[in-house]
């Protein structure tokens, strides 16, 4: 295998959970709810998607688990945030919170095991084509699917009336109430659609990236998710610019510092942050682009009636 | 429902915490770790010490612990807690928590306090660690002899002594059998990150090297081993479940019985503060897991250092060894003192890096 195609599906590898949950919170975040849990879904997802494959062998029951608890996590956020209309911030950093100790909990028992793993979908004679063969055509299923999840993401937000009228409800959930848009059945369902990516986005951590159970290895993606969607301006093609871009800088800092260049390891490791906002600032310079998308409403508790 | 949950969540935090009501009749040992218990590596390790301590004390002790206690102002918390909560010793288990420690132990001179892989002591407080640097010396060697490239790649986590003396003791090692062998080595700055470790590995493989070797705390580098089809040793804990073809051995920390030892001295009253206790592969405060995926004559090999170390004929830092800049540090037939080994902050001839500072 060539070093840069070995580079380059690293990277696939490390960016498509970071886009996956990313796309997920995207959905969430212009319906108009802040969901702060995404690390919590994420790693509740990982547990649940390693112990399902474990204990079945298979890893696409493991995928439907992964899913399923990202779901429920996201279930119970729904029903304080948008039932109760209790602090979506607050209710958010409860769920990681939760997310965190309980998998914990419920992995216990999967520590240290191995289990199955993602098998790689190789499309044969294509992947064979030199660099971007074994990229394109021989990779795992959950990285096709964050492909498709970009595209039908973006066809739904603007190219279809049900992601116009999500939009709005997100922009301003009063009008929206008064032309008799069912402003939290819209959220409810963004909310779900949302653990749903977070669920799949920790499955491919516990058995495509590292296939295991680790407590905590989620490591923070949930957050790194969370500030892509912010500082990609709320548009599905930049957030996955912004996640591989973030995976190449990680990567390619790995790779700079075993080739023993003299740059400080505590810099490069800095490094992917970095140059991630950097970048993302710069191409949403336009200060009015950016307002058109942030949704208005984001974060607003909605009673209706009131 | 999450008021509930998040009182079921505090209620537990406090009953873990609190003391129980006949504290007095029992010897109380506490511990603090970096990790979660479960972690595969580093604090699972120190869990089962904790656990056979237990087990040998039976009713005497009655053992408690606190998982995932950042390193800074968040463990002087914890350690304090526990100081004030009636524990009669603490075990800080981190190498970050040293001058938390250091600090809550001068408030409270009649706990005592025991703090792992630090140096500094107090009329209350002593120091232990274990000689990692024998067995990594050990994997060194069998690097030395199984990998075809010469080139080994090494998976750190923060540039403290500890880390580096590894780094060192392993490349002398290999050196001894191969004396070209060349180390790369990648920071990852985090003791607990499975894919950022897979990823080191990846990187490291794709430039070139054939056995890998970490001083994080996953058994992801190992998966990757496996699955790119070279080797690599286990760290902490026996990974042969992750990398049944790549597992060369592993250096597995055995902490029970030096936490036996001390907690019953606290019973006995014979306990001593301001000691440093420093054990080695004799002692059996570290253990090597079996050799395994090798020609017989490597294991052979491996056999006789392994011994050879634990009677004394060999240490690992003998000179002659130059230091990466080329200037001598140990003459021929020197050994390196202890107080070097636990400062060491600069890095042997032979290191594809540049130690961060």
């Amino acid at each position: 295998m060539l070093i840069a195609e070995s580079i380059l599906l690293t990277i696939a590898t490390a960016a498509t959970p970071l886009l996956i949950a990313a796309l997920g919170e995207l959905v969430v975040e212009r319906s108009g709810v802040l969901n702060l849990g995404v690390e919590g879904m994420m790693v509740m997802g990982a547990v649940c998607g390693f112990g399902a494959a474990f204990v079945t062998g298979s890893p696409w029951i493991g995928v439907g688990a992964g899913i399923l608890a990202g779901v429920a996590m996201a279930a119970l956020f729904a029903l304080l945030t948008l039932g109760i209309a209790a602090n979506q911030v607050a209710t958010g950093l409860a769920l990681t919170l939760l997310g965190l100790g309980l998998s914990g909990m419920v992995g216990e028992p999967f520590v240290g095991r191995s289990g199955a793993k993602m098998p790689v979908l190789d499309i044969p004679v294509l992947s064979d084509i030199p660099l971007i063969g074994r990229l394109i055509f021989g990779q795992d299923p959950i990285f096709y699917a964050s492909i498709l999840l970009v595209v039908g993401v973006s066809w739904f937000l603007f190219r279809t009336r049900a992601g116009l009228t999500l939009r709005s409800v997100g922009d301003n959930h009063g009008s929206a109430h008064a032309l008799g848009i069912p402003v939290l059945r819209y959220r409810v369902l963004a909310v779900l659609f949302g653990g749903a990516c977070a669920g799949l986005a920790g499955a491919h951590l516990s058995l495509v990236y590292t296939p295991q159970w680790v407590e905590n290895m989620s490591a923070g993606r949930g957050w790194i998710a969370l500030a892509l969607v912010v500082f990609a301006s709320w548009r599905p093609w930049r957030v996955v610019a912004g996640a591989y871009l973030f995976g190449a800088v990680s990567i390619g800092q790995l790779h700079a510092q075993a080739l023993g260049i003299g740059i400080p390891s505590q810099f490069l490791s800095a490094l992917p942050y970095l140059a991630t906002i950097v970048v993302l600032v710069l191409i949403s310079r336009n200060r009015r682009l950016t307002l058109i998308n942030t949704p208005a409403c984001l974060g607003q508790p909605f009673v209706p009636g009131r | 429902m999450k008021k509930s949950l998040m009182f079921l969540a505090a209620a537990s935090l406090c009953f873990a915490m609190a003391p129980t009501a006949h504290a007095q009749d029992k010897t109380k040992a506490c511990f603090v770790y970096i990790g979660p218990k479960t972690d595969g590596g580093w604090t699972q390790a120190q869990d089962v010490g904790r656990m056979y301590a237990q087990e040998k004390l039976g009713d005497k002790v009655e053992t408690q612990y606190v998982e995932s206690v950042p390193e800074g102002p968040d463990a002087e918390r914890v350690i304090e807690r526990f100081a004030r909560s009636g524990c009669d010793i603490i075990f800080t288990t981190s190498f970050g928590y040293m001058d938390q420690t250091v600090a809550v132990a001068a408030k409270f001179p009649d706990v005592k306090f025991e703090h792992a892989t630090g140096y500094k002591t107090a009329p209350n407080l002593t120091t232990y660690n274990s000689r990692f640097y024998e067995g990594r010396y050990i994997i060194g060697q069998i690097a030395g002899k199984m990998s075809k490239t010469g080139v080994a790649g090494y998976i750190a986590s923060f540039p403290i002594p500890e880390v580096v003396m590894g780094i060192n003791a392993f490349l002398l090692g290999a050196q001894s059998i191969n004396p070209d062998f060349k180390l790369k080595v990648v920071w990852v700055n985090t003791w607990h990150d499975a894919g950022k470790e897979a990823d080191a590995a990846k990187a490291l493989i794709d430039q070139g090297v054939d056995i890998l070797t970490q001083h994080t705390d996953s058994a992801a580098p190992m998966q990757i081993a496996e699955e790119r089809g070279i080797h690599a040793f286990g760290q902490a804990f026996d990974q042969i479940e992750a990398g049944p073809k790549a597992q060369l051995s592993a250096i597995i920390d055995t902490w029970g019985p030096y936490y036996e030892k001390q907690i019953q001295a606290v019973i006995d009253g014979t306990w001593k503060g301001g000691e440093s206790t420093w054990d080695g592969l004799k002692d059996g405060i570290l253990t090597m897991a079996p050799y395994t995926n090798m020609p017989d004559d490597v294991k052979k090999m491996a056999e006789e250092t392994e011994a050879k170390i634990k009677s004394g004929e060999l240490h690992p830092f003998t000179g002659p060894v130059k230091k990466q800049d080329g200037s001598e540090w140990l003459k021929d037939g020197e050994v390196s003192d202890d107080g070097t080994l636990l400062g060491m902050n600069f890095y042997v001839a032979g290191v594809d890096d540049k130690l961060p500072q």
